[in-house]
């Protein structure tokens, strides 16, 4: 295990509302290697987003994070300080978020905001700090990144900007990248352009990539592992090969048959539709979250479904094979 | 989760009329402003019935008289006398209704003028728009206090003046929110569908838009008919407002500033009073304004 | 950019046109000048007199023509009740109110952007519960009711300032407190309304993202987007504090444009009423459009396009 990078173990994040308190993530667990591709796959609202947040520390006002592990390169997470927490972030650990439109500071230039977390973290002078800017933005397919570093965020491109994050993410050099959604907001032609950079750089550097996504055709390109969340669970996690050729909880299935594939997809024929919303988060849930839209439900879904592994692959279902 | 969240809350919402009434009473600063408004109200309504003299009346023999709190004070003149030997409590009251009436003059007329040319700007746009937007400039450009201060001086002070002064020139808000309002309404799904129909111009406007707009209109209507009373206020105090013996507040904080170093209270009631007043307007203006609106705060 | 101030700039001269036209028919219409200059108890022959002597005799769009181009001339004709020449007396008290206006605005900024970032900061709190409540009240409060009971405290009780005149730094503290308190609470709930929204924006949670201190993203990511309607305003407010000195300098018998202005009035001298209506509109006007070049240089949207 000496090259796991993050160990998550027994993560919660607790919304309180109005209504009662969300459990947006409950007590999910999983590791990554360093120079290594976890995909977090699910619908909206499965708590991805909440639990990169809750691993940068960057949850909304109002969201509690507990678990019983996380640990980054040896250190823990879970006892550090708002500003020992700021030596990590941004510099050992970055992430890239899925608005490019709206993650950057329209009042300050792409340069100014590329070299202030460098400067700081890495002590460096202004020369330094634009020399590497320069040197990212080339690197992430910005021509005349000379010209870019001193222009505002509403003179570029949504693909552009996107770029400038990563850009920005990679500035430090950190062993973690987290990119939530990072083309969701793109069209489909930089989505790819931008999903080949992230796996580039991934080889090049041995940076270790957690990537949030719902789109499964996104996980098939780029992906070592994968862990599919549900309603807040990790409900099957495993190989990328092994998901994609064997995958063996219900709602893993459905969502491959949701992918259109060139040669097995038959024109004309529906894509595979999974039924139903998600449940209220609201509460705890016993037994099988997914229960009420699965086509294999039994009375016996009522009762927490048992973990169930092969070599590396795991899930939680009454099912050994879907 | 948000979605999961928001889905509930749509199950869980009562009827609108329900929801409304609750978020009022659930509106702290609502409840308290109108409430503190809806008894001065009252009492400057009730005020010849509750008054315990004449406003008007001197006692010369009686002057200054403090409080009864005071140790030479008496339950004869609750709140004493002033330096004319007038009742300070009927004087008080009497005085609320110069206020009341002021504020609600001035936020008619002057809502009347800025509601119209708002809405006119803003459901016709282009030349209209700059028109209206050019004459809402030129009059944000001129000192209110001045104006009115000049106008009072050369016409004379006294109620209607005022009332007629502070109308004509206090419009500039509503015309700025009920411009904006009207734009927006104005590109609404069903306001769209009156035009296709071919309803009137008139009718579309004070049928459709008007009702829609009428939420903000009510809080900018509040809020200015405050900004009203204090400038009403302000104009007296500087003796070009209201007229003696009408017993304005400001008047009243006028006439006893060569007193207040030995009789504090002299100003210190009509003061207080005023400030109250403003405050009940403007809690329940802004309550108003979260109930509204709740995401606006 | 060029363009924009360019079309600013028309604005303000059109506006200023406006005003003036508006200060000149409005003392015109409201009652005959003629009666006002010859004095109380003035014969027939007297009035039309001075009616002809200062030309009021003449169609009212003539004498507009003339006045204004006495006015390009520098020339705001003669004071009547104190007898010289408008504009050096108007320019001689000018500095007085500019640096109580300017003075209060400080006040009031700094009063109000401390609380404003504060009660954003921790919204919903009992410090957020408390600057709002303080601004309700504050905006309540009539300023001359308030000026009086600072004279009673400070002066009088504690003798600590003095009461009235302009002679040195003492007598402005009191002054400044009673105008600027007033415009605090709107600039604090714009910062506070500003803030909270800025402070949920993408872009902090970048900035947060980076590892940067707190200080850091309040100040330099989100203060600097949240004050560009503040910029706004201030030139909006600069403009009520101008106005709004009328009562506070002749409370405080404060020697400036306001008190001016109050003396002129109770005397009907027109002349330097119009002087002061003109000058503190054509103040405003330039206030507000260097107001608006601020705010489009601070943002770059509208810097660069």
């Amino acid at each position: 295990m000496a090259d796991t990078l993050l160990e998550v173990e027994g993560l919660s994040v607790d919304i309180k509302t109005g209504n009662g308190t969300l459990h947006t993530v409950r007590n999910i667990s999983f590791s990554v290697k360093r120079g290594e591709t976890l995909c977090l796959v699910g619908e909206s609202g499965c708590g991805k987003s909440m639990t990169s947040l809750a691993i940068m520390d960057l949850l909304p006002k109002g969201a509690k994070r507990s678990a019983r592990q996380l640990v980054f390169a040896g250190e823990d997470l879970t006892s550090k300080k708002a500003d020992q927490f700021n030596v990590l972030r941004g510099n050992r650990m970055a992430m890239i978020f899925q608005e490019p439109m709206t993650a950057l500071n329209p009042a300050y230039t792409i340069g100014d905001q590329l070299m202030e977390g460098y400067r700081r973290h890495k002590s460096a002078g202004i020369a330094e700090a634009r020399d590497r800017a320069v040197f990212l933005l080339n690197k992430v397919g910005i021509a005349a990144a000379d010209e870019r570093f001193g222009q505002y965020p509403h003179q570029l491109s949504g693909g552009l900007r996107q770029r400038v994050m990563i850009a920005m993410a990679l500035m430090c050099g950190p062993e973690l990248l987290i990119a939530d959604e990072p083309t969701t907001a793109l069209d489909v032609t930089i989505q790819a352009q931008i999903l080949r950079l992230l796996a580039e750089l991934r080889e090049e550097l041995g940076i270790a990539i957690i990537l949030i996504t719902h789109d499964l055709g996104v996980v098939a390109r780029i992906a070592d592992q994968v862990a599919v969340m549900y309603a807040g669970e990790i409900v099957e996690q495993g190989r990328a090969t092994d998901i994609f050729s064997d995958p063996r909880h219900p709602y893993t299935r459905g969502l491959i048959d949701c992918i259109p594939l060139p040669g097995k997809t038959t024109p004309g024929r529906k894509l595979g539709v999974i039924p139903g919303v998600v449940p209220s988060l609201i509460g705890e849930i016993t037994g099988c979250t997914f229960r009420d839209r699965c086509a294999h439900a039994e009375a016996q879904c009522r009762e927490p479904p048992p973990p169930r592994q092969v070599p590396h692959h795991s899930w939680r279902c009454i099912l050994e094979d879907a | 989760m948000v979605d999961a969240a928001l889905s509930l809350q749509t199950i869980m919402e009562p009827a609108a009329g329900a929801r409304l009434r609750r978020r009022m009473f659930g509106q702290k600063s609502f409840v308290l402003g109108g409430g503190l408004l809806l008894v001065i109200i009252v009492v400057a309504l009730l005020a010849p019935l509750l008054a315990t003299h004449d406003p008007y009346t001197q006692d010369l023999a009686r002057r200054m008289v403090p409080p009864f709190w005071y140790g030479k004070g008496s339950f004869e003149h609750i709140l004493g006398t002033d330096n004319l030997g007038r009742d300070y409590f009927s004087r008080l009251l009497y005085g609320a209704r110069i206020s009341l009436l002021i504020g609600l003059s001035v936020m008619v007329i002057s809502g009347i003028i800025g509601t119209a040319l708002g809405l006119v700007a803003g459901y016709f746009g282009g030349k209209a728009d700059l028109a209206v937007t050019f004459l809402v400039t030129t009059r944000l450009a001129m000192p209110v206090m001045l104006v009115a201060l000049a106008v009072v001086a050369i016409v004379g002070g006294s109620l209607p003046v005022i009332i007629l002064v502070l109308g004509f020139l206090k419009w500039d808000r509503f015309a700025v929110v009920m411009r904006s309002a009207t734009q927006q309404a104005r590109s609404l799904d069903y306001v769209a569908a009156a035009e296709a129909v071919g309803a009137s111009t008139s009718r579309i406007i004070l049928g459709e838009i008007l009702p829609n707009v009428l939420p903000q209109l009510i809080v900018v209507a509040t809020l200015e008919a405050a900004s009203a009373i204090l400038l009403e206020a302000s104009l007296s105090f500087l003796g070009l407002g209201v007229q003696p013996p009408l017993p304005s507040w400001g008047l009243m904080i006028s006439e006893a500033k060569s007193y207040m170093f030995f009789s504090f209270w002299l100003i210190a009631i009509p003061g207080t009073m005023l400030a109250l007043l403003v405050l009940a307007i403007n809690l329940a203006g802004d309550g108003l304004r979260d109930i509204f609106a709740p995401e606006g705060r | 950019m060029t363009f924009f101030i360019l079309k600013r700039l028309g604005l303000a001269i059109l506006v200023s046109l406006a005003v003036s036209a508006i200060a000149f028919f409005l003392l015109r219409i409201s009652g005959d000048i003629a009666i006002a200059i010859a004095g109380e108890g003035a014969r027939d022959i007297d009035i039309a007199a001075a009616r002809q002597l200062h030309g009021l005799d003449r169609p009212l769009i003539v004498q507009y023509w003339v006045w204004l181009l006495q006015i390009f001339n520098g020339d705001f004709g003669q004071s009547i009740f104190f007898k010289s020449d408008v504009l050096s007396l108007v320019w001689a008290k000018l500095p007085v109110t500019l640096l109580l206006g300017v003075l209060s605005l400080a006040f009031a900024l700094v009063i109000s952007i401390p609380l404003g970032i504060l009660a954003a900061v921790f919204a919903n709190s009992w410090i957020d519960r408390l600057a709002l409540s303080v601004a309700v009240v504050g905006q309540a409060l009539p300023n001359f009711f308030f000026a009086l009971v600072l004279i009673v405290l400070f002066s009088i009780t504690l003798r600590w300032l003095p009461v009235s005149g302009s002679a040195t730094w003492a007598h402005y503290i009191m002054p400044v407190i009673a105008l600027g308190y007033y415009v605090a609470p709107a600039f604090m709930r714009l910062v506070r309304a500003g803030m909270i929204d800025v402070l949920s924006a993408d872009y902090i949670r970048t900035a947060r993202a980076k590892g940067l201190p707190a200080h850091i993203v309040i100040f330099k990511h989100a203060l600097r987007n949240a004050v560009m309607p503040v910029v706004a305003l201030t030139a909006v407010q600069l403009g009520y504090l101008l106005g709004g000195s009328v009562v506070i300098e002749t409370i405080f018998a404060l020697d400036g444009l306001g008190f001016l202005a109050y003396q002129s009035i109770t005397h009907k001298d027109f002349p330097v009423i119009q002087a002061v209506v003109m000058l503190l509109s054509v103040l405003y006007v330039l206030l507000t459009l260097l107001g608006d070049i601020a705010n489009a240089w601070l943002n770059p949207r509208l810097r660069i396009s």
